[in-house]
């Protein structure tokens, strides 16, 4: 078991604890979170594999820095509409 | 692996298994954002742990920092409702997760090989001292695969452009009435952290053409700085209608942009810098994306909408 | 004098991993939110500054123990404010309705 592989391993199951929450959790913040899990656990699998080679590979590190400023962006629109549903839900009640 | 190496890793991966899964199933809302923040800073760690500077400032600036503020304000604002699963049907599920993984981690193991000569790094270290800059992460970033980061700017622009369609309406949540002022001990101390942020964000720019730092992480330090004087109630409302505002945002897509098109019209093609040019052309280029990702990211977190028509 | 300089900082990790390892301990037994907070400033406060000093001894040039200084200051300026706000919201929760015996 190399430290590659670990996290390599590690990876793999932050993505899918991200999965299982987003299939079976109820709330859409805890949902929206999930998605996050599991980006980070694909840039973890991605940054493991940069650090294979002797120099950490940064074409895999430029893709994670880009994917981080887009996972924030789309987790802003989620919310904004999270709460855009939640006021048309009450809108309705009302 | 040395022994001190094992012990390091299982902390940090103990941590961050433990955080992920706390942050989805306690029960408390707040304890989960908690959760959330303390896992992005153990995330940073391990980007670090993994010879990934860059990395490990942009998750500690972007996911960490802003993303928790995100979710502390989106949870602030709206009600949750409970969490409840039947005990039988989560133990399924978790079962279910856990031969996938067995599934998976028989092909993936496979990939953990050490690579002596890898074919991409080895042409990005050749070709360093032709990209204009000496650090080789920024190089691929503004250089090399310039298209990938002109298109993730555009998608932070239709973010933030979608962000304000579903703008709110007919709720101010961040009015002065509504809102509670501020207490003076945060007014005073986001007075004295916000030039430091700033100090820390030109600093992370101007590093990032020989070392870890560049305009992603510069961006998100100053929007971080912004959101902090916004929350403090220190800065006036930011309004959209502002033309410096759009421009703010707009500079960084728009100037890429042009240089793309002159590079395609006038020299060798899309993105491929003239002779000599690379060095100042990425510098703009770098300073220009850092105004608009801090605009853009400041919008973003802080929400500004007050300035929509009722 | 090595030796002893290298004595020294092993004394300074050691009492600052100790800070660290009773603050957790206190966040994690202590009964009300005022003695966790107490609990966890006083690890940032005294358990960087311990550590920041005994990795300042052992540190190659100045630069690297002045960038150490500066964020034992940063992190104890931080800790400081953000405890007091944190004490502060518990103050007024108490004060809206009368403190529930039992943890949070």
């Amino acid at each position: 078991m190399t430290a590659v592989s670990t996290y390599l391993l590690t990876g793999m199951a932050l993505f899918l604890v991200g999965l299982h929450g987003l299939l079976t959790l109820q709330s859409m913040l805890r949902r929206i979170i999930a998605v996050n899990l599991m980006g980070s656990g694909v840039f973890l699998v991605l940054t493991a594999l940069a650090a294979r080679v002797p120099d950490a590979d940064p074409v895999l590190h430029a893709l994670v820095v880009t994917g981080l400023v887009v996972s924030i962006s789309a987790t802003a629109l989620a919310l904004r509409l999270h709460g855009a549903i939640q006021r048309h839900r009450e809108d309705d009640d009302s | 692996m040395a022994i001190a190496e094992i012990i390091l890793d299982a902390t940090l991966i103990g941590l961050l298994l433990v955080m992920g899964l706390g942050t989805l199933h306690t029960r408390r809302t707040g304890a989960s954002i908690a959760l959330f923040a303390g896992f992005g800073m153990i995330l940073a760690l391990v980007w670090a742990r993994l010879g990934a500077p860059d990395l490990a400032l942009a998750e500690a600036a972007i996911g960490a920092g802003l993303t928790s503020a995100l979710l502390l304000r989106a949870a602030s604002i709206t009600e949750e409702e409970e969490i409840s699963i039947p005990a039988r049907r989560q133990w399924l599920s978790w079962l279910f997760v856990a031969v996938v993984f067995v599934w998976l981690a028989l092909h993936v193991i496979r990939l953990s090989t050490p690579v002596d000569s890898p074919s991409l790094p080895n042409l990005v270290a050749g070709h360093l001292a032709d990209s204009g800059v000496d650090h080789p992460v920024t190089a691929v970033l503004l250089n090399f695969r310039a298209w990938d980061t002109l298109l993730e700017l555009l998608v932070l622009l239709l973010a933030l452009l979608g962000f304000r369609q579903v703008a709110r309406r007919n709720q101010h949540p961040y009015d002065a009435d509504s809102h509670p002022a501020p207490w003076p001990l945060l007014k005073a101390w986001s007075r004295s952290l916000a030039p430091l942020l700033v100090v820390t964000g030109m600093y992370l720019l101007w590093r990032g053409s020989e070392s870890a730092g560049g305009a992603f992480q510069a961006g998100a330090v100053l929007a971080a700085a912004f959101v902090l004087l916004r929350l403090s109630g220190q800065l006036p409302v930011v309004h959209w209608s502002r033309w410096t505002v759009r421009l703010a945002a707009l500079v960084g897509p728009a100037l890429f942009l042009t240089v793309a098109g002159a590079s395609a019209l006038a020299g060798e093609g899309w993105l491929d810098y003239p002779d000599g040019m690379s060095t100042p052309l990425i510098l703009l280029i770098e300073a220009a994306a850092t105004v608009s990702i801090a605009v853009t990211l400041a919008f973003l977190v802080s929400g500004e909408e007050e300035d929509i028509a009722e | 004098m090595t030796l002893l300089l290298e004595a020294l900082c092993i004394a300074l990790l050691m009492g600052g991993l100790f800070f660290f390892l009773t603050g957790a301990l206190g966040l994690l037994r202590f009964p009300d939110t005022y003695s966790r907070l107490h609990a966890v400033t006083k690890a940032d406060n005294v358990g960087l500054g311990l550590l920041s000093a005994g990795l300042a001894l052992s540190a190659a040039d100045f630069q690297s123990t002045g960038f150490m200084a500066l964020i034992w200051l940063l992190v104890m300026a931080s800790g400081a404010t953000s405890a007091q706000l944190l004490a502060r919201y518990q103050r007024e929760q108490d004060q809206q309705e009368p403190p529930t015996d039992g943890d949070r």
